[in-house]
């Protein structure tokens, strides 16, 4: 038995209405988080954010496979040599990506030259520098080869590899150029990242639970409690944070493992940022702790405990997380002010900050404007967050 | 009003002494104090140091009793004699150094404040008037992007394109004639004001220290604006056939400043710790990196001083937003009045 056209188009309508009411169940079904999510996946800005910053940390995790070098390798004859550019064709035949063996050279000077320029530095009251030129080979073509061995690494803290995804055999690879000690900047921005990438991460979360037991003891409780709280708050934010970086670094102590310096230079950049989170938890509390349902639970005889974590906070989660988003911009920006001064994380480790000290004065970034490239993947980052926490605010927000 | 002040300076009197002994304690955390450190420089240089001046040296600042005990004698003179101790570093008494940098620090602040809110607020109108619109789009991202880049990388990027554009790389405030004169006492600080060139070297530091603060006054402003701009008064006004200009400008922007202008505390401790850094780049004469060596060096008295004279100026300016907030919302003048 064959069906009609008509009768297949109603089957058609029926099915679709189906799937329409369906979804309309689902939406008044879906729970304060399901809702979150759906709007936020709408947020344009936030999409592409969340992209973006799921790359980089993507990128930050596998960092040691896709950085073609380690942080310790460095080459005396690579000294801020500029990206080296990636070729395809060699004498008109095409080959494949390949670059060419380039290094830093002195340049030859009989005595006479050397000492008048000598002389000239000296008058214009800088410090003499042989000048330098960089070297290119371009007879041999040297291939970008996928999956070579370099260095070796525990990939992910576990397995021990000395895989990288590419690099080349013979000579060095700079896809970003290289720094004053001949080290690849491309390795540094990505092994970086690890560092400055999570500190925020692991800060923010330090600075939430402060924050939220703080505030919520402040909030709740009232009283000379809370006065004495918000005194220290004032006190608090009322202090520069220059200082309190400085003092607090210098009382690290000199030469511990890189793994205990990050520990403590995000408990210091933590310690500085819960006061404002805090606030928030208090003001939240204030309000709620008059409604009805808390006065319930307090007569059913409920602990104070309980009242708090199980009945107020989820409550303003929501709203706590959008600003924990927001938050994290402004500490991936304090690691790099306290790394850029030279407070924070100190080398053999890196971060972004550590690489802009390179981009400290006017002069080196004349002469080599690469060392710049690591100002970027700050901006993106911070942006991607401030962008992510806007259209969490819009998401969470029921009156929109 | 004038009890309401009263009320609110002695608030602050016993935050700012707390406080001041936070940042006591904090500056000798560090191991160490200013004269050992010096004579572990002078001994790597290979100069003998006469150990019983040493010991006279350190009993005559204090260096030898514990740092509480320091604190109070400092404290003590300074309520005494307005006597603020002596800075190691700078080998001057401590007010005097700060003397020499604070004036210009205030100028410089002012103008940024100014910068922040004759650009930010009109802007953030604009913004919100023209909502959606393609004027609105760029000024929101160029917003972004300003609280993004942080301060001291924005100034190199400027400094370079400076650089780049006119050849002469950016130094400091001042030009070496004038920098000449300032130290040697015959130019003084205002006569700077008057010259042409300060000015022109200013636009760089006004400009970077003060784009993160115009931007979140743009972006709260043009939030506000929205807001205020959806009541239903607007809708009346309206509908009474009110010109729009009279909407926006008397009724809307009175009541969405109210958050900029309460805000006006927070800009300037912003500006005097933002600018920290910036200043430290930019190699600016201010009072930012004098306590950035002050702090290097352990030079407690000065960096302890600069802390106190910075707090104080936050509590002056949170003062005077209490007041401008109180003149700009008649509902904070009443309950203030019937409070009393």
């Amino acid at each position: 038995m064959t069906m009609s056209e008509a009768d297949k188009k109603a089957l058609r309508a029926q099915k679709r209405a189906e799937k329409a009411r369906r979804k309309e169940e689902k939406y008044y079904l879906a729970s304060q988080w399901q809702l979150m999510a759906r709007k936020l996946g709408k947020h344009q800005l936030a999409r592409i954010s969340l992209v973006i910053l799921g790359f980089l940390y993507f990128v930050a995790l596998f960092g040691n496979f896709l950085a073609p070098y380690s942080l310790t390798e460095y080459d005396a004859n690579s000294k801020d040599l500029p990206p080296t550019p990636v070729h395809f064709s060699h004498d008109g035949k095409f080959i494949g990506p390949f670059v060419y063996h380039a290094e830093r050279q002195t340049v030859k000077m009989s005595v006479a030259e050397k000492s008048a320029a000598q002389k000239a530095a000296k008058e214009r009251g800088e410090k003499y520098t042989p000048p330098t030129l960089i070297a290119t080979d371009d007879t041999e073509p040297i291939p970008i080869k996928w999956f070579v061995h370099g260095s070796s690494y525990k990939f992910l803290g576990l397995i021990e590899s000395d895989l990288h995804l590419f690099g080349v055999e013979k000579g060095k690879v700079f896809l970003f150029g290289a720094d004053s000690m001949g080290r690849d900047l491309f390795s540094r921005i990505i092994l970086g990242s690890q560092v400055s990438l999570t500190i925020p991460f692991a800060g923010t979360l330090i600075s939430f639970v402060l924050g939220l037991v703080i505030g919520s003891i402040s909030g709740y409780f009232g009283g000379w409690v809370d006065n004495v709280i918000q005194r220290v708050i004032e006190v608090l934010n009322s202090l520069p944070s220059l200082p309190l970086w400085m003092a607090l670094s210098a009382a690290i102590p000199a030469g511990i493992p890189p793994v205990q310096m990050y520990l403590l230079i995000t408990i210091i950049l933590s310690l500085i940022s819960w006061t404002g989170l805090a606030r928030v938890v208090r003001g939240k509390f204030m309000s709620l702790k008059n409604e009805d349902y808390v006065m319930a639970a307090k007569l059913a005889g409920v602990s104070d405990m309980k009242i708090i974590m199980k009945h107020m906070v989820p409550g303003f989660m929501s709203y706590l997380i959008v600003n924990l988003t927001l938050g994290i911009p402004s500490m991936i920006i304090g690691e790099t002010s306290m790394s850029f001064l030279g407070l924070g994380i100190q080398s053999p480790a890196t971060s972004w900050g550590v690489l802009l000290k390179e981009a400290q004065d006017v002069t080196s970034i004349a002469l080599h404007p690469w060392c710049l490239i690591p100002l970027f993947f700050v901006v993106l980052t911070v942006l991607a967050f401030n962008f992510l926490g806007d259209g969490m605010r819009d998401a969470a927000d029921p009156y929109k | 009003m004038g009890n309401y002040i009263l009320k609110r300076v002695l608030t602050f009197l016993p935050i700012l002494l707390i406080m001041s002994l936070v940042i006591f304690f904090i500056i000798q955390l560090p191991p160490g104090d200013y004269l050992t450190s010096y004579v572990a420089g002078l001994k790597a240089e290979g100069q003998i140091v006469d150990e019983s001046e040493l010991a006279s040296l350190k009993e005559r600042y204090g260096l030898d009793q514990p740092w509480f005990m320091q604190y109070f004698k400092w404290m003590g003179n300074i309520l005494t004699r307005f006597d603020f101790g002596y800075s190691f570093k700078y080998e001057a008494p401590v007010w005097s150094t700060i003397a020499s940098v604070l004036p210009m620090t205030i100028v410089v602040s002012l103008v940024t404040m100014l910068f922040n809110y004759l650009v930010g607020i009109p802007i953030g109108i604009y913004s919100a008037v023209h909502q959606y619109s393609i004027g609105d789009y760029c000024f929101t991202l160029l917003g972004f992007i300003g609280m993004a880049v942080p301060n001291f990388l924005f100034a190199i990027l400027l400094m370079y394109g400076t650089y780049i554009w006119t050849g002469t790389a950016f130094i400091g405030l001042y030009t070496s004639e004038v920098l000449v004169g300032l130290q040697q006492g015959t130019m003084q600080w205002w006569e700077v004001l008057g010259r042409g060139d300060f000015w022109g070297r200013m636009a760089i530091p006004i400009i970077v220290i003060g784009t993160s603060g115009t931007c979140g006054t743009l972006r709260s402003m043009r939030a506000q604006m929205l807001d205020e701009l959806g009541r239903n008064y607007v809708l009346c006004a309206r509908a009474k056939g009110v010109s729009e200009k009279r909407i926006v400008y008397k009724y809307c922007l009175r009541a969405a400043l109210n958050p900029t202008v309460s805000g006006l505390s927070g800009v300037l401790s912003h500006i005097f710790n933002g600018s920290t850094i910036s200043a430290i780049v930019m190699n600016l004469q201010l009072v930012g990196p004098m306590l950035y060596e002050a702090l290097k060096a352990q030079d407690m008295y000065l960096a302890g001083t600069i802390l106190l004279v910075m707090g104080f100026l936050i509590i002056i300016g949170t003062l005077l937003s209490d007041i401008l907030l109180a003149w700009l919302d008649p509902r904070i003048r009443f309950s203030g009045r019937r409070a009393e």
